[in-house]
């Protein structure tokens, strides 16, 4: 019997096992360090806060995995023999695959700041992560956060629970412009303000000092000025997790490099999630995609190819989402964050500033590219739909009803936003 | 994981901590909540209109200054923070005090009410006392021990009601259905049936429908009905009507919801007391598996009941009255397996193995109990007098079930232990809702990242996230349509919604965002 090894217990790797699975009969071994059994690592932060338990973050109870004749096994893989198809892990134990599947995740960034190592200074991207934040904060006043992105204001939220200050460095004019349009990065800046946290825009770090045990003691940014805290959040994005795999056979840049049936350049080894780079993306799509919904893609696409239907990743439109403290984000489509000549914005945003949505749509032709909505919550199928028939703006805005997925009896703004519409047209 | 928790519960301390003003009005609600102890140790108070009004005022006062300081000028949003860090809300040692202490209350005040001050002969003393002038004023008699747990009920639904709605005041289903609870606790369960005593009619709570009212077809209350004149021959119609009309029609339309998070009372409770203790219930599909097993089991025993005892009422001359002990058992066995026959030709595919087997199986007992028993001639149609099960059932279901272990129980099992494994109403609706009704909640596209938070706080234990995950959407006879799941999604994945019933329960485990063909070939092979 074929014997399928994937390295990672993720949603990327746990996904293609379940897929596996549901195909063939083949022998299935899922193998990480990190835990005993997937969890949602999209969840960790409501652990912290309290709004949940280890436990709950679990999607399939234990008895599953047996069940599904899944092999979990817990073990950190030193180095892979690719020759000879065998792993090699760091208790001197070894395992045999005929087809192997990496899904090692991401690892958060380290720039080379001085003091980066300190106590006290860390991400959140694994469970250890998590148990390292708990002992990290036990006696934390204030922390510094260092990246706007999504982590970044996750991390804010969660020690805000705690009643630990938190300040907050960000390199953009606004939060995430990087992403979003200035407006919406403005008001979803003016948000994280109001919550009580102290954003410090157009803001870097410059070097973080220790005390004498080795412990954190604050840090200073790039304008020269010293904050004084317990913890350092590092949450200036992620990279591959793929140190243990250079100086091997396997062809890397910044991820493992696969082809578009998300092979690698070794035959019977393949990639998904995190850690892999696509040599040949799709024209929307970017070649590595560190979220939940591409991982999970990869690996319901590669469990096909690897029972016996070979199918290219080819992923539909792009479409992601995020919260910030209170304000839930969904997207669609492609919004830039500095739209070039040939894309316009529509902005539409409600007084009380929680409610907005942006509409990018092509200069010439009108055509709908993608919307970002927030705090008003939208259907899925219905902009994948009009995506694919290339419907224009016009439409979108006239049938926004639609495409409501708010819970009934909230109020509705489609007719305020149709009007912001018409006025700014006239004007333009 | 120990790990993660173990630190947890050391430095929880800051989420968990109550503010000064939070303090101050648990020691005056707390102060109201004394009033009631020293009743109960039988204080016999001077002005006893004084110290009831001071004493529910305090409970209300305190609770909404509590609730006023909790969420007031925070902003609006989900407020979940340190629930598995508190000692109440996250089963640790307040949650045990509260569940002895709740727990036995309802045995005191089922089995015991002497010792709250009810005296066969002479006037009330104690607690029952107390509630004297208030149950004067309403219904024009002195109170009784159903009075006082009424009024504290009642009570409790309403300012634990205000707590929930400035929780959730950013969502106006959250609000606009807790204002509904409120109303019908307060006018339905409570008022009406006093004042309709005070009009010297039946005792008569029109929202509390058969089966979960499982003495609204009994020989005393017939009697009371029908000796009461037109007003009690329409009670009587009405009680049929909702159950065999009303019922089913409100529930193809909205989903069990209408009755059980709009309506009900028991759902009023454990919407809004309970509402800190949801996340509570147990997710397992070995929970789900016993949830199926006992509450039908327990919607068996009530139908069983129910026959036997009118059948017991009924005469059997035809002369007398046209429904006779006769006509009534074949009816009610042509009735039942009509019914059976109905979901079995047009529904058969939509049921799971075992709701089959177990449908088939009840059936097949309740018709040979009472044929076997029909045909023994013994006069005796049950193995046992229909009021001997009448008095079982009140006993274990009504008194046992629904007060001792589904409230008593809130802080250890969940709000929601008698809706979900014993409530026979409920699982009535719930058959209905699985099969004709257009109620569904609606999963977006492939949005879901399986965090976990909508399994958590759904009170019935329905592990929502399993049906997200695979952009499925979720049509579960036990969902009450709470809206909780929705409200707490991080990423906008959940809606309650009314539809058509074509396309409503999608099986197909298919994520929007993918790749079509694959769509495609996935959907094949799981056909």
């Amino acid at each position: 019997m074929e014997h399928i090894v994937i390295i990672g217990n993720g949603i990327a790797g746990i996904t293609c096992a379940r897929h596996i699975r549901k195909n063939s009969d083949a022998k299935i071994a899922v193998i990480s360090a990190e835990s005993d059994y997937f969890f949602s690592r999209t969840a960790l932060m409501y652990v912290y806060m309290g709004h949940m338990k280890w436990n709950h973050l679990k999607p399939y109870e234990d008895w599953f995995w047996e069940k599904n004749r899944i092999e979990l096994k817990k073990a950190w893989v030193d180095t892979i023999d690719f020759e000879e198809k065998t792993l090699h892990f760091s208790t001197e134990e070894t395992m045999n695959y005929d087809k192997l599947v990496l899904a090692t995740g991401s690892v958060y960034n380290k720039f080379g700041w001085e003091g980066q190592d300190l106590k006290g200074v860390q991400g959140l991207v694994s469970k250890q992560d998590l148990e390292l934040l708990e002992e990290n904060t036990k006696n934390c006043k204030r922390a510094v956060i260092i990246g706007g992105g999504l982590i970044g204001v996750e991390l804010a939220e969660m020690l805000k629970t705690r009643n630990i200050e938190v300040t907050f460095l960000i390199r953009e004019e606004a939060f995430w412009h990087n992403v979003l349009p200035i407006q919406d990065a403005q008001m979803i800046s003016k948000h994280i303000k109001s919550h009580g946290v102290d954003l410090r825009e157009k803001t870097e770090l410059d070097k973080i000092i220790g005390d004498e045990s080795g412990r954190v003691k604050s840090i200073i940014t790039n304008s020269g000025e010293e904050i004084e805290c317990q913890l350092v959040g590092l949450c200036t994005g992620v990279r591959p997790n793929i140190d243990f795999l250079k100086n091997s056979a396997l062809e890397t840049d910044k991820g493992i490099l696969v082809d578009e049936f998300l092979q690698t350049n070794i035959k019977d080894v393949y990639a998904i999630g995190d850690c892999a780079q696509l040599k040949l993306p799709l024209s929307h799509r970017k070649p590595i995609e560190a979220v939940w919904y591409a991982g999970r893609m990869m690996g319901e696409t590669l469990a096909q190819t690897l029972t016996g239907n070979a199918i290219k990743y080819k992923p539909g439109n792009w479409f992601n989402s995020a919260k910030f403290f209170d304000i839930e984000y969904q997207t669609y489509g492609n919004v830039s964050a500095k739209p070039g000549d040939n894309e316009m914005h529509f902005h539409w945003q409600h007084k009380d500033n929680t409610k907005a949505i942006t509409i990018a749509f092509d200069a010439n032709s009108n055509k709908f590219l993608g919307i970002n909505t927030f705090g008003i919550r939208m259907r899925h199928s219905v902009f994948d739909q009009w995506l694919n028939e290339n419907r224009k703006i016009d439409h979108v805005l006239a049938n926004l009803k639609q495409a409501n997925f708010d819970p009934e009896f909230y109020t509705r703004y489609e007719k305020e936003i149709f009007k912001s519409f018409k006025e700014n047209l006239q004007k333009a | 994981m120990s790990k993660i928790e173990h630190n947890m519960s050391l430095t929880a301390e800051a989420p968990a901590k109550l503010s000064t003003t939070q303090r101050l009005a648990s020691g005056i609600g707390l102060v109201g909540l004394f009033i009631l102890v020293l009743a109960v140790a039988n204080v016999n108070f001077p002005n006893k209109t004084l110290f009831l009004s001071l004493s529910l005022g305090l409970i209300a006062v305190g609770t909404i200054i509590f609730a006023n300081d909790l969420y007031l000028g925070k902003h609006e949003g989900i407020k979940n923070d340190g629930v598995w860090f508190k000692s109440l809300s996250g089963r640790g040692f307040w949650a045990w005090i509260l569940g002895i202490t709740l727990t036995l209350f309802y045995v005191v005040l089922y089995w015991y009410p002497q010792y709250l001050g009810l005296n066969a002969d002479g006037e009330n003393t104690g607690i029952i006392s107390l509630f004297d002038p208030l149950s004067q004023f309403i219904s024009g008699n002195p109170a009784s021990q159903w009075f006082v747990y009424g009024t504290l009920y009642t009570l409790a639904i309403l300012i634990f009601g205000y707590k929930f709605i400035l929780k959730y005041r950013n969502n106006r289903y959250e609000v606009i259905r807790t204002f509904s609870v409120m109303f019908f606790q307060l006018g339905f369960a409570f008022l009406i049936p006093e004042i309709l005593i005070r009009l010297n009619q039946p005792y008569y709570n029109p929202a509390n429908i058969w089966p979960l009212n499982y003495d609204l077809f009994t020989d005393y209350k017939i009697n009371e009905f029908l000796s009461a004149g037109n007003v009690g021959v329409i009670m009587l119609a009405f009680g049929l009507i909702s159950i065999f009309v009303i019922t089913p029609i409100l529930t193809y339309k909205y989903g069990k919801r209408w009755y059980c998070s709009w309506v009900c009372g028991c759902g009023g409770l454990a919407e809004t007391a309970g509402d800190p203790f949801r996340q509570l219930s147990n997710k397992s599909q070995y929970a789900w598996k016993i949830e199926r097993w006992v509450i039908h089991s327990v919607l068996v025993f009530v139908t069983v009941m129910t026959i036997a005892v009118l059948y017991s009422f009924l005469g059997d001359s035809a002369n007398d009255f046209w429904l006779t002990k006769d006509v009534f058992l074949w009816g009610a066995a042509g009735f039942l397996t009509l019914l059976f026959a109905v979901i079995m030709i047009f529904k058969r595919k939509e049921l799971a193995k075992d709701a089959k087997y177990g449908a088939i199986g009840y059936l097949v007992v309740i018709l040979s109990i009472i044929s076997i028993n029909y045909f023994s001639g013994n006069g005796n149609i049950f193995f046992f007098g229909g009021y001997q099960l009448r008095e079982w059932y009140g006993f274990l279901i009504g008194a046992a079930f629904s007060g001792v272990i589904g409230v008593g129980f809130y802080p250890i099992f969940g709000s929601r232990v008698w809706c979900r494994y014993g409530c026979p109403m409920a699982a009535i609706l719930g058959m209905q809702q699985r099969l004709f009704s257009r109620f569904r909640i609606t999963t977006n596209g492939g949005q879901c990242i399986s965090c976990g938070n909508c399994s958590t706080y759904c009170e019935m234990g329905i592990d929502v996230r399993a049906y997200a995950q695979k952009g499925e959407n979720i049509v579960r006879s036990s969902c009450v349509g709470c809206g909780i799941c929705s409200a707490v999604c991080p990423r906008g994945v959940l809606k309650l919604e009314n539809d058509d019933m074509d396309g409503r329960i999608n099986s197909e485990e298919v994520l929007l965002g993918n790749d079509v063909d694959l769509m495609d070939l996935v959907n094949q092979k799981s056909k």
